[in-house]
């Protein structure tokens, strides 16, 4: 390989990049806009949630708990309505996404004694924020029952026990300890960014060389056909480190996730990563010879695996047996593990030797199917 | 007219037939994408890898133990022998939650003292933690509010008949068994339609006049009009037949309930279609290669797909990007999808979302005309 006609190769695409303001777009912009929508957008939590009330009782009791639901940051009391139909035009509609329908009889039935059931009418159509608004009021609930049966068992004369609660749970969150959004979606963008930038800025690179009809020019040149692929692809892998450094800066700095591992980790797991997604990139640009259907390929075959199975959004651990074993195969798993570890965890390069090594294969086993994939050929 | 638009039509049609990738293009990768989000995308939490430490070995901490793994929620992956076991385990991402009892537990249950229980929890996923400890409260309550009816019971058994106690009966509409696969695929003929639809009418456009007939097509005695229709006409087809795919897809292999009316999703699906055609439309104008307008859509695309409620509530984003949701034509058509599918929402609720897809889709379709006009002179 001569050193000389691969800096060529790289100078004339780099230019072609630097010439091409969309692909500059691309490649400084994107990541920075990827950042502010996922970091800003995505949030999993809900806090505030719109909650109706059709307090069919209306007494003391059932006030009470109510001013339960009132003070917690979890719900915003929207309105009092009385009657069914108000509820399933809001749920319908979507101004309310759980009511509280407390039945005519509370107060009585909690004075002669027994269970009484308040109902929860949710609209599950959103089945996360469904489950965790259950959660919540669930919690409100029973802390309203435990404070009623306290009050009973004083009034009863019996000795109140739970004056103090029997259990309490001691939690300690570790790693992301205010379930920040954010901290747990912000590393995987770097791989979403890696992603694009090297799948779909390589995938374009011989196409376009045949859709300009420089091909026959640059198949009559001495270039060797690896010294054209090592040139090409070199720009993008610089590009790639940049963004990569970019990404973890503006996560870092500016939405203040916390970075506890090693540089070091980071760039070499990157690097790995930018060889096998720059060679797939390449290996689609040579199998497809037009930008169009090259670039709609890369992003199948890349970013929906890296979005979808590698846990950056979606847990691999809840998905179902098949596609958790589609999974292994795919080399974005592998990376988001390093990241969310890097930022998150802390994890050095030995407690990352797993998917670290699996970088490595995919790597080598990338890297030559890309380098015997191009021919200098005109057919 | 009719006449010139149909040939046109013929012509686009041909150039599809002729092109297998773009044919390829517009079957497999839908399907793939459905296929995938249905089964991948999912935020439900059904077991939690669960590491367990019981060092007080009483009745009670085994009953307490016995609720974790009975709920269904925990799966008991490893019981640790001391803390640094535990700790490793969560570290190695191997248990989502450690569950430690401490001894002593059953006898600070008796003596009327709180019983701490600690929990170390993995919060790098941030939504399954929260869930996850959701699960775990619920059963902690549970426990208490049982150790304090027996402990009722033991002093005046006859009286626990009448202890008061408050509970949430849940009732989920529209999606009983809180399954994402309700809540996604609905959801995944929104995002395609945009992507399908926008990249298609700004390649066509783009197309020809990266190669150069589109100046051959203007010197013919075809208007600006008939050609925008000529050209958008055939996305507008191929959006509807793709929708109907998927949309089988959906109802057939997922099993989603289809409860509105297929007219309704229709109409949606028709005013939305205006809307992407229009973005379309405005990328071919302002893009000379393909390669720029795949850059431009791209730009368009992905705030259009983050800032829909695709996958992230709109509630929860701050307000300055809630209110861009609302230019967001895709913000509407999931609201139609979703209430056709799981709420059989009608018109008289829909009228809001297919007046705002209306009015977008007049509105960029016009200035996208406007445009396109004025960059053939």
């Amino acid at each position: 390989m001569n050193l000389g006609r691969v800096a060529a190769i790289s100078r004339k695409e780099f230019l072609q990049v630097r010439r091409d303001p969309r692909s500059l777009l691309i490649a400084l912009f994107m990541p920075i806009m990827l950042l502010g929508l996922l970091g800003y957008g995505v949030r999993l939590d809900a806090k505030h949630v719109p909650i109706y009330v059709f307090d069919r009782d209306g007494s003391q009791d059932s006030q009470a708990l109510l001013k339960r639901f009132q003070a917690s940051e979890y719900f915003e009391l929207e309105r009092v309505v009385d009657n069914y139909g108000e509820i399933t035009a809001a749920i319908d509609a979507g101004r309310c996404k759980l009511a509280l329908v407390v039945p005519p009889d509370f107060a009585r039935r909690l004075r002669d004694g027994g269970g009484v059931a308040v109902q929860a009418i949710v609209d599950a159509t959103d089945d996360n924020t469904a489950n965790l608004a259950i959660g919540y009021a669930t919690a409100v609930v029973s802390g309203f029952s435990q404070a009623v049966q306290l009050d009973w068992m004083r009034r009863q004369g019996l000795p109140d026990r739970s004056a103090t609660p029997p259990l309490s749970i001691e939690f300690r969150t570790w790693y992301n300890e205010d379930l920040e959004s954010r901290n747990f979606i912000i590393p995987g963008v770097v791989a979403l960014v890696m992603t694009l930038v090297g799948a779909l800025l390589s995938s374009l690179t011989i196409a376009r060389e045949w859709e300009r009809g420089t091909m026959e020019q640059l198949v009559s040149t001495p270039v060797t056909a690896r010294e054209i692929m090592v040139g090409k692809l070199i720009p993008y892998f610089l590009i790639g480190l940049v963004d990569a450094t970019l990404c973890a800066a503006v996560g870092i700095g500016w939405f203040q996730v916390p970075f506890r591992g090693t540089v070091a980790t980071l760039f070499v797991a990157t690097a790995l990563f930018l060889i096998v997604v720059l060679g797939i990139g390449f290996m689609i640009s040579v199998a497809i010879p037009n930008q169009l259907g090259a670039s709609s390929i890369a992003i199948l075959v890349t970013l929906l695996p890296t979005n979808l199975l590698s846990g950056f959004a979606f847990p691999i651990d809840q998905m179902p047996a098949p596609i958790r074993a589609v999974t292994y195969l795919v080399w974005g798993r592998y990376y988001v593990t390093i990241l969310k570890a890097v930022f998150l965890k802390g994890c050095g390069l030995r407690a990352l030797a797993e998917p670290l090594l699996a970088l490595v294969i995919y790597a080598a086993v990338v890297g030559t199917l890309a380098t015997r994939a191009f021919r200098k050929t005109l057919t | 007219m009719l006449a010139r638009i149909f040939h046109m039509l013929v012509k686009e049609f041909l150039q599809l037939r002729r092109d297998r990738y773009a044919r390829i293009r517009l079957v497999v990768p839908p399907l793939i994408q459905m296929v995938m989000f249905g089964y991948a995308a999912t935020f439900e939490v059904h077991s939690v890898a669960t590491a367990l430490m019981d060092r007080d070995n009483s009745q009670e901490s085994r009953d307490l133990v016995s609720r974790f793994t009975a709920s269904g929620r925990f799966e008991v992956i490893a019981i640790a022998r001391d803390e640094a076991q535990l700790a490793d385990l969560v570290d190695r991402g191997q248990a989502t939650i450690a569950i430690q009892i401490r001894s002593g537990f059953a006898q600070q249950l008796r003596k009327g003292v709180t019983a701490p229980v600690q929990l170390i929890v993995d919060g790098t996923n941030s939504n399954t933690a929260l869930i996850a400890l959701g699960y775990v409260n619920r059963i902690a309550a549970a426990f208490a509010s049982e150790y304090a009816s027996n402990a009722v019971a033991r002093v005046a058994p006859a009286r626990l008949r009448v202890i008061p106690s408050v509970a949430l009966e849940e009732r989920p509409w529209y999606n009983p068994g809180f399954a994402s696969r309700w809540f996604f695929v609905p959801g995944v003929i929104g995002s395609l339609m945009l992507v399908i639809t926008v990249n298609l009418t700004a390649f066509a456009v783009v197309r020809e006049r990266e190669i150069g007939t589109l100046e051959q097509i203007m010197v013919s005695p075809i208007r600006p009009m008939e050609f925008i229709l000529g050209k958008t006409l055939p996305s507008f087809l191929v959006g509807l037949s793709e929708a109907a795919l998927i949309t089988l897809v959906g109802i057939l292999w997922f099993r989603v309930p289809f409860r509105g009316d297929p007219l309704v999703l229709l109409l949606g699906v028709s005013l939305f279609l205006t809307c992407t055609l229009g973005m379309g439309l405005l990328i071919s104008t302002l893009c000379k290669t393909q390669q720029q307008a795949f850059a431009s859509s791209f730009f368009i695309l992905m705030p259009g797909f983050t800032l829909s409620g695709f996958s992230f509530p709109i509630a929860s984003m701050p307000p300055a990007m809630q209110w861009l949701t609302y230019l967001n034509p895709l913000r509407y058509l999931l609201v139609v999808l979703r209430g056709t599918f799981l709420k059989g929402l009608g018109l008289c609720v829909l009228w809001p979302q297919m007046l705002a897809m209306a009015v977008i889709g007049a509105t960029v379709l016009s200035v996208s005309v406007f445009r396109f006009r004025k960059s053939l002179d």
